[in-house]
């Protein structure tokens, strides 16, 4: 009795693995002609206002949010049919090689390593790595400057391994694991300057309880291409992508976006950087 | 196929993990065992602080633990045990955090120790005249201490791994140094694996020489 009550109870459970796995695959194989009712999945960020941003009543807001819709659009979806999926920044290559995602709009900085895994479609923003500094701050004229400063970055980012080996070697860096633990530091004057993308650090400038305390100090540190990552070889999407991402220039919505969603900080943004134009 | 590993300070990484674990290890080792003697001791308020820490530490999770000690003690506080240097300061945090954390679990598994001593030990030294510290320096610990070897080691075990959790606060240890590689070298599965095989190489052999140690020490009643 006890046996078959275990045989029937696995038995359920393996058919409804079994199902899972069904309607999980089904959204893979959007076809090329797209729209029709079918879904599709984005990767975004959900943690980096400004970016990509997952609001306590489930909306997602953010700069490559909308982006990622106006390409979904474009490609032939409406905006019910995407599901935003978070991909952090360790995942982003497996994501797109499982598939779990149709593109990726996350923040994510076009290189050669990245590009060996997945294909990237634009660039759709030309970001630089800069600080962000209490707004009365004065001392901090130059890059240099930062040497013997207290800086904050988030651990294992590109931006932390720029200080450490290139711009900064003597200032003296802390890693948190997120953002927001360098802000309050730099709030309560635990450390001087917090180090990232300027797309990024806008976006937490423009957020409603940061506005007037920091300002962004403009030293265009690096280039970081923003594209849209896809499966690598997947030659008729990139071009759909590009051309969608072309519409959104011409068209005054990408203006409109980086207003919105950039503005409240003085960010002065970089013009839209064209199609398959990488910045060194 | 490992050519992404180079330029990486790996061994560096793991060094700061290993100096970690030992020196939470033999911090918590020492506040457990006061814990513990506070846990069985006579006076009221001592079990009864021993009591409400261990209860109260066990059921935080780590990283709130180690986060607050950057973001409370430090910044907000000005605690910075002695050094200027964030990477000093980070890293004795990280001790501090993962000394108060472990000390409960050790603490748990000393008086499970304990507990194996017969009574008639404890009443056979008090007959003798030895005093309450007495009693339990010289016959019940050593007792105990030789039970407890094995769950001492899964609690090391536990506190190698736990200590991963200080990259959160920036300590360069294994897990910080794994993110800044899967972020610049875009190979996940093959670096988690790396580290994932770092962590068995210091795990492994801890768990088979105090396993060894522990049938070496036990007590036969």
């Amino acid at each position: 009795m006890m046996l078959r009550k275990v045989t029937a109870a696995s038995a359920a459970v393996l058919a409804l693995a079994l199902s899972a796995t069904a309607c999980g695959s089904n959204d893979k194989d959007g076809d090329s002609a797209g729209g029709g009712g079918k879904k599709i999945t984005i990767g975004i960020k959900i943690d980096q206002p400004g970016i990509g941003l997952k609001t306590p009543d489930g909306k997602y807001t953010g700069f490559d949010v909308d982006v990622a819709t106006y390409i979904a659009k474009e490609l032939g979806y409406d905006a019910e049919d995407i599901t935003f999926k978070e991909t952090k920044s360790a995942d982003r290559e497996t994501a797109i090689e499982r598939g779990d995602v149709k593109f990726i709009a996350a923040s994510y900085s076009i290189n050669d390593k990245r590009l060996a895994k997945v294909d990237f479609a634009g660039p759709y923003l030309l970001a630089h790595q800069d600080i962000l500094v209490r707004a009365d701050e004065s001392t901090i004229k130059s890059p240099a400057d930062l040497n013997n400063k207290k800086l904050c970055s988030v651990a294992g980012s590109t931006s932390a391994t720029n200080v450490k080996e290139k711009l900064a070697p003597k200032a003296n860096l802390q890693e948190y694991g997120g953002y927001s633990e360098c802000l309050t530091g730099l709030e309560n004057k635990a450390v001087d300057a917090l180090t990232t993308d300027d797309s990024i650090l806008a976006g937490y400038a423009s957020k409603k309880e940061f506005q007037g305390k920091f300002k962004l100090a403009g030293f265009k540190m690096s280039n970081e291409n923003y594209g849209i990552g896809l499966k690598k070889g997947d030659a008729d999407l990139k071009k759909k992508i590009d051309a969608a991402l072309t519409k959104m220039v011409s068209d005054g919505s990408w203006e409109k976006a980086v207003k919105a969603n950039f503005g409240p900080a003085g960010y002065k943004n970089e013009p839209a950087p064209k199609i398959g134009n990488i910045v060194k | 196929m490992f050519d992404f590993l180079e330029g990486y300070d790996l061994l560096g990484a793991f060094w700061v993990t290993v100096k970690l674990a030992v020196y939470s290890g033999l911090g918590s080792l020492i506040l457990g065992t006061l814990l513990a003697g506070m846990r069985v001791s006579p006076v009221p308020l001592m079990r009864g602080f021993g009591t409400a820490y261990v209860n109260f530490v066990r059921n935080i999770p780590l990283t709130i633990i180690i986060v607050f000690t950057s973001l409370g003690l430090f910044q907000t506080l000005g605690v910075s045990l002695g050094v200027e240097d964030f990477t000093d300061v980070n890293f004795r945090l990280a001790v501090l955090g993962l000394t108060v954390y472990t000390a409960a679990f050790v603490c748990e598994a000393l008086r499970s120790g304990i507990n194996t001593v017969p009574v008639g030990q404890a009443e056979a030294a008090r007959a003798l005249g030895l005093s309450f510290t007495q009693v339990l320096r010289l016959v019940i610990l050593p007792q105990a201490f030789r039970s407890v070897v094995n769950p001492l080691a899964n609690v090391l075990i536990a506190l190698t791994k736990n200590t991963t959790v200080a990259a959160a606060i920036g300590v360069v240890e294994a897990a910080n140094l794994m993110k800044t590689m899967i972020e610049a070298e875009a190979q996940l599965l093959l670096i988690s694996a790396v580290f994932a095989f770092g962590f068995i190489c210091l795990t492994l052999p801890t768990g088979l020489i105090l396993g060894w140690v522990s049938k070496k020490v036990a007590v036969k009643r």
